[in-house]
């Protein structure tokens, strides 16, 4: 019988079975950021205990570093005492550290991937639940907590459950202005929030095969919003190509080799599943998240749901949301005010994102965000900022009205200052909807597709990306 | 005794009613900003709480009621979102310490971060649940008493039962959910695991 990635994967990094059931694991790369580390560091030295594999762990500032001025000290004087912190940590440990003053700064999803260090067949942690992202090129990539940060650290192990695996299989062929954020909000809407919770999710379908490794990584990102801890594509040709040549990607004799055992590692094609849904491509709109989890979003052109509609045990939370978010049941979420517009975050900040952003406004002559609209354009590291200037895009973006900043989390959870101001409404290319997410306790945050944004900043409301900028033709995949 | 071993815990509940609690309401991302977890009990669903004194509503966490609580009550998939460990650290600190949590249902990297941090989270199904909720409400002194081996919650006369995998209840029942140490003992096996690896090898 055939075995799935996952299973092939997991197999070749267990240590071994606990007494208690589980497994230890060995990771082949832990990631690190400021806010999930310091306690971790604390609680190795209080012990004496040495990073057992330095060279296996990378760290880089995002969540609390400021996207308008990177100047030192930070004007956050907790955030400063965070990033002394981190320097500090890496230095005595003795880890690499792509530190703002490097240019190899950025959000720890996007540097991974960017650096060539996210390689198929890998076990990837790190304390962040968006470390799914690295699982579209074929890792097991998890978040954890600040103790197995430590548990990593001391012995690159940690302990885990198998997990049972779902196969998502999306064929057929998106429609113009669909992008890979629909896919992925789309599939939450159907499986809801707590559906993956014991699952890894592989996504399979020709949609997946088409996609770039940066779509790819987009519908990974949002694994842990469909409570799934880890989600993965199989490694393909996409994947080799994007990886080739980059800084740790294996040169030479060893790229071939490498390459052998990742054809190795991939799913078999008679792999057998704990659970399989298919979804038709066709059916697939740009989405709008209306309510206060990644699962509560419409089409753009539907409309609030009715409470009705839902199970006797969703139907508290589904009030909840119609009262924090101010929408009545069978209210078009067209027309929707906005006051903010931001885009970028783990799931969304790469260079294609803005790239397909910089397309649509420059086909829609005289694109201008609406007067009331705040709009910033947040690139998820330097290297991508640094694209983005070479190819004229931050130019293009502060002409049509967005401020372009500096690379970091930024608005996604507002840790540094780009926060929502009370009751404000955001039109968020992130991953979370929850209450108070984006900096406000009163806060409401509509997630969509970086080209949504777009539109509905431009709109000032929201608005169909695909009447706005008139998306006749499909892009991609 | 090893002060590790989670056998019985027992103490006054506090029902947090909801589904979908995620970790940003828990411990809003504001409170993040820190290097120890020290003081972030304190701030266990501060904006919850704010939210529904501005609404003339107490949170349960304010409710003087369930000032002496030691086990926290939950609906399904609570704890879900962030992977915050800060999300159970501050449950852990506040009041006078939460030992452990019984639910509908729990999103996994919070269970995780739990047994790591001795705090067992067991789960009851939907009519239990309501249950204890009601009784916590009704009777918010009474003593809850949680029975790691068998599995079990005894609320006034009446005991239910709970579910628990058998790895983590292992693991409290032994103390042996401090995994650092034990881990470490494998360095041998890590070491052969890594060997085996061609990437942990220079692709040799």
């Amino acid at each position: 019988m055939g075995q799935s990635l996952y299973e092939k994967v997991f197999q070749r990094h267990a240590v071994r079975k606990m007494p208690s059931g589980q497994y230890q694991l060995l990771m082949g790369l832990q990631l690190i950021h400021e806010v999930t580390s310091p306690q971790a560091f604390s609680m190795l030295r209080d012990r004496g205990w040495k990073v057992l594999y330095p060279e296996r762990n990378f760290a880089t500032v995002d969540h609390i570093i400021p996207t308008h001025s990177q100047a030192r000290p930070l004007g956050d004087p907790v955030a400063e005492e965070m990033l002394v912190a981190l320097e500090k940590n890496t230095g005595q440990f003795g880890l690499k550290f792509f530190h703002p003053s490097t240019g190899e700064q950025g959000i720890v999803h996007i540097v991974g991937p960017e650096r060539g260090l996210t390689q198929p067949g890998m076990t990837i942690c790190c304390g962040d639940s968006h470390t799914s992202t690295h699982g579209a090129f074929g890792a097991l990539a998890f978040g954890i907590g600040t103790s197995q940060v430590r548990d990593v650290l001391a012995t690159q192990t940690m302990l885990m459950d198998k997990l049972k695996t779902r196969r998502i299989e999306v064929n057929g062929k998106l429609g113009p202005g669909v992008y890979a954020k629909d896919v992925i909000l789309h599939i939450l809407g159907q499986l809801g929030v707590k559906a993956g919770v014991g699952y890894a999710y592989e996504y399979a379908g020709d949609v997946f095969d088409r996609m770039t490794m940066e779509e790819r990584m987009t519908v990974c990102n949002m694994s842990i919003e469909g409570g799934a801890r880890l989600g993965y594509v199989n490694p393909d040709q996409t994947t080799y190509d994007y990886l080739k040549g980059r800084e740790f990607a294996p040169k030479g004799a060893a790229w071939d080799r490498a390459i052998e055992y990742w054809n190795s590692i991939r799913s078999d094609k008679d792999a057998t599943y704990d659970d399989v849904v298919v979804y038709d491509a066709e059916d697939i709109e740009p989405v709008v998240t209306w309510g206060i989890t990644p699962g509560q979003s419409t089409s753009v052109s539907g409309s609030i749901p009715r409470k009705e509609d839902f199970d006797a045990g969703e139907q508290a939370l589904i009030q909840e949301a119609y009262e924090y978010m101010s929408f009545d049941a069978g209210q078009p979420i067209k027309g929707t005010r906005i006051d903010v517009a931001f885009i970028g975050s783990c799931t969304n900040g790469r260079l294609s994102d803005f790239a397909e952003v910089v397309r649509m406004i420059q086909s829609k002559p005289g694109f201008k965000v609406a007067p009331h609209v705040r709009a910033i354009a947040v690139p998820g590291s330097q290297d991508v900022s640094r694209k983005m200037v070479e190819l004229g895009y931050d130019k293009v973006l502060s002409d049509a009205g967005f401020e372009f900043r500096y690379a970091g989390c930024s608005m996604c959870l507002a840790m540094n200052p780009d926060k929502l101001k009370g009751r404000e409404v955001c039109a968020s290319s992130s991953n979370r909807n929850f209450k108070g997410r984006q900096g406000s306790p009163t806060g409401r945050t509509l997630l969509m597709s970086p080209v949504m944004v777009a539109a509905c900043a431009a709109a000032g409301e929201v608005v169909d990306a695909r009447e706005f900028f008139g998306i006749r033709q499909a892009v991609g995949v | 005794m090893n002060d590790l071993k989670r056998t019985k815990i027992s103490g006054p509940a506090i029902p947090v009613r909801g589904n979908d609690i995620d970790t940003d309401r828990i411990i809003p991302a504001r409170f993040l900003k820190c290097v120890t977890f020290d003081g972030l009990g304190d701030h266990a669903f501060e904006d919850d709480r704010l939210q529904l004194k501005q609404k003339g509503q107490v949170h349960p966490i304010d409710n003087p009621a369930f000032a002496n609580a030691k086990i926290m009550l939950a609906n399904k998939n609570f704890g879900c979102g962030s992977s915050r460990e800060h999300a159970p650290q501050s449950i852990m600190r506040w009041g006078r310490g939460i030992d452990a949590i019984i639910g509908e249902s729990f999103a996994e990297i919070f269970f995780g971060n739990c047994v790591t941090l001795g705090v067992p989270c067991l789960v009851a199904d939907e009519a239990t649940m309501q249950h204890l909720m009601s009784h916590a409400e009704t009777h918010p002194n009474d003593v809850l008493v949680i029975d790691i081996e068998r599995k079990t919650v005894k609320a006034g006369d009446q005991t239910y039962s709970l579910t628990l995998a058998d790895g983590p209840r292992k693991a409290f029942l032994e103390g042996a959910w401090d995994s650092t140490a034990e881990l470490l003992a494998a360095k041998d096996q890590i070491a052969a695991t890594a060997a085996k690896l061609p990437y942990f090898n220079g692709w040799k």
